[in-house]
């Protein structure tokens, strides 16, 4: 394969967090705990100040498209409007209907903030700041997301409540069907870039990004992933499982306080990974954009740091998901599945023996390196 | 030692939710009763317990998922070594995808992929 990419214009030395904790671990044992416990608390950190930040994101874009002001009391134009609602839901009291399961009713949340804090640890932010750098990154994002579902179905079900378990096994249907057309259109850029690692994938994105590069697959697999994840996430317009209008609150509708807040939290953190994972995968991630050999361009955009670029792409796919929100109306539950089964899953796989055919001829921009 | 942060984050995880559910114990208010402790059902008296048969149209989606997310798991390593094995690993999985495609379609005229 190609570990070695030959003409980068800039050569990014990749070094995840576990790999400086391992050479760390060497010299001196005691650093190298510390360092990693201070990766764990800038972990939990960045995963409470992203939530918090995309809830507050998510009320301004919605109040905006409305042409209201959203909040607006709370701090400057309501910038500490989470940190009260955090605290609002740590004073509220947390019950447990009596018929419910009490064990698999608190097991759920785990699950689910378990599922979001471990696909976390494989993101790639920029070449120096990536937790791990798995060899199968990809796959390991994929594996642990699944465990979200498990933890929806489990709370949908152990609170012995009609909405829940309706919204719950919607909801499992919804994520496990769409995960299979997500899971098509990833297949295409691992094909491409040859890679199942993070870094690998972005380092192979140096020529361009695979959106454009791989000539019109890469736009439908993006389209594919857009939707797909969409959908994956519960988000609008595929939020039937917590249609509000019928099933009350979906599965979370026995939830309260605190067990709320982590569901809650989880949802914003898959909302996060996912639209990184799209950024990673089709928008070249940390990876600035480049335009093949054309070398002053490259230079000009190198300017801007890696970090900066991923959190641009991020934002940007961010936002298109709120902006999705407030555009579509909700899905029927049988156009949902007609929508997967009959529509994305066909294409999701045309599309990936066409883009295999295109990879072996080299009929794409730019296959001199990759 | 990539892998070296899964556990450690488990753990973080798991003592996460369970130390915030103990922080909201120590300051929120705490008093259960039999109406509040009810199932939810807007405002109605519940009818039975859920736990019930449940649409098999579910389960036939999980199993159609089971078949094709397998078949994903296969996809995985082919594509990672795909410029390896060349046109004649395209042919084979082009075989491989065919049989599954197959299968949809004979789902898909059974009428299994209709929503009832």
């Amino acid at each position: 394969m190609f570990n070695s990419l030959p003409n980068l214009q800039v050569s990014w030395e990749v070094i995840s967090v576990s790999q400086r904790v391992s050479t760390t671990y060497g010299e001196s044992p005691i650093l190298a705990v510390v360092y990693a416990l201070a990766a764990i608390v800038a972990i939990i950190l960045f995963m409470s100040l992203t939530a918090m930040t995309l809830v507050y994101t998510e009320r301004k874009v919605a109040a905006h498209f409305q042409c209201r002001l959203g909040p607006m009391r709370v701090g400057w134009h309501g910038i500490l409007q989470s940190i009260a609602d955090t605290l609002k839901l740590l004073l509220k009291e947390d019950i447990v209907p009596d018929q419910a399961d009490k064990a698999m009713h608190l097991f759920a949340p785990v699950l689910c903030v378990l599922a979001a804090l471990l696909a976390l640890i494989a993101i790639p932010f920029s070449p120096y700041l990536a937790v791990s750098d798995m060899n199968i990154g990809v796959l390991f994002i994929s594996a642990v997301s699944g465990l979200g579902v498990l933890g929806i179905l489990l709370g949908g079900w152990s609170s012995n409540n009609k909405w829940s378990l309706l919204g719950a096994m919607r909801a499992g249907a919804q994520i496990i069907s769409y995960e299979l057309s997500a899971t098509l259109s990833i297949l295409v850029v691992v094909m491409f870039s040859g890679s199942m690692k993070f870094s690998e994938i972005v380092q192979s994105q140096d020529q361009g990004w695979w959106i454009w590069r791989a000539p019109v697959v890469g736009l439908v697999a993006f389209l594919i992933f857009l939707v797909a994840s969409t959908a994956e996430i519960n988000r609008t317009p595929f939020d039937l499982a917590e249609g509000e209008s019928e099933l009350t609150a979906g599965f979370h509708t026995e939830y309260s306080g605190m067990r709320f807040a982590f569901f809650f939290l989880a949802e914003y953190l898959n909302l996060f990974i996912v639209s990184s994972m799209g950024a990673t995968l089709f928008l070249g991630g940390w990876m600035p954009l480049h335009i093949g050999n054309l070398t002053f361009f490259n230079q000009v955009m190198d300017l801007i740091p890696p970090g900066l670029w991923f959190a641009l792409k991020v934002s940007g796919f961010i936002f298109l998901s709120m902006w999705f929100r407030w555009t579509f109306p909700r899905l029927r539950v049988d156009q949902l599945m007609k929508l997967e089964w009959k529509v994305l899953l066909p294409i999701g796989f045309i599309n990936l023996l066409l883009a295999a055919i295109l990879t072996l001829s080299g009929f794409y921009f730019f296959p001199g390196n990759s | 030692m990539e892998y070296l942060f899964v556990l450690p984050i488990t753990l973080v995880a798991i003592l996460l939710v369970f130390g915030g559910l103990f922080a909201s114990r120590l300051v929120a208010p705490h008093h259960p009763g039999k109406i509040k402790n009810d199932t939810y059902e807007c405002g109605e008296k519940t009818i039975g317990s859920a736990r019930i048969q449940f649409n098999v149209g579910y389960y036939l989606f999980g199993l159609l998922f089971l078949v094709f997310d397998v078949e994903a798991a296969f996809l995985f390593p082919w594509a990672v070594v795909l410029r390896e094995f060349g046109y004649v690993g395209l042919i084979e999985i082009v075989l491989f995808v065919l049989v599954l495609m197959i299968g949809l379609i004979y789902a898909w005229r059974k009428g299994a992929l209709e929503w009832v």
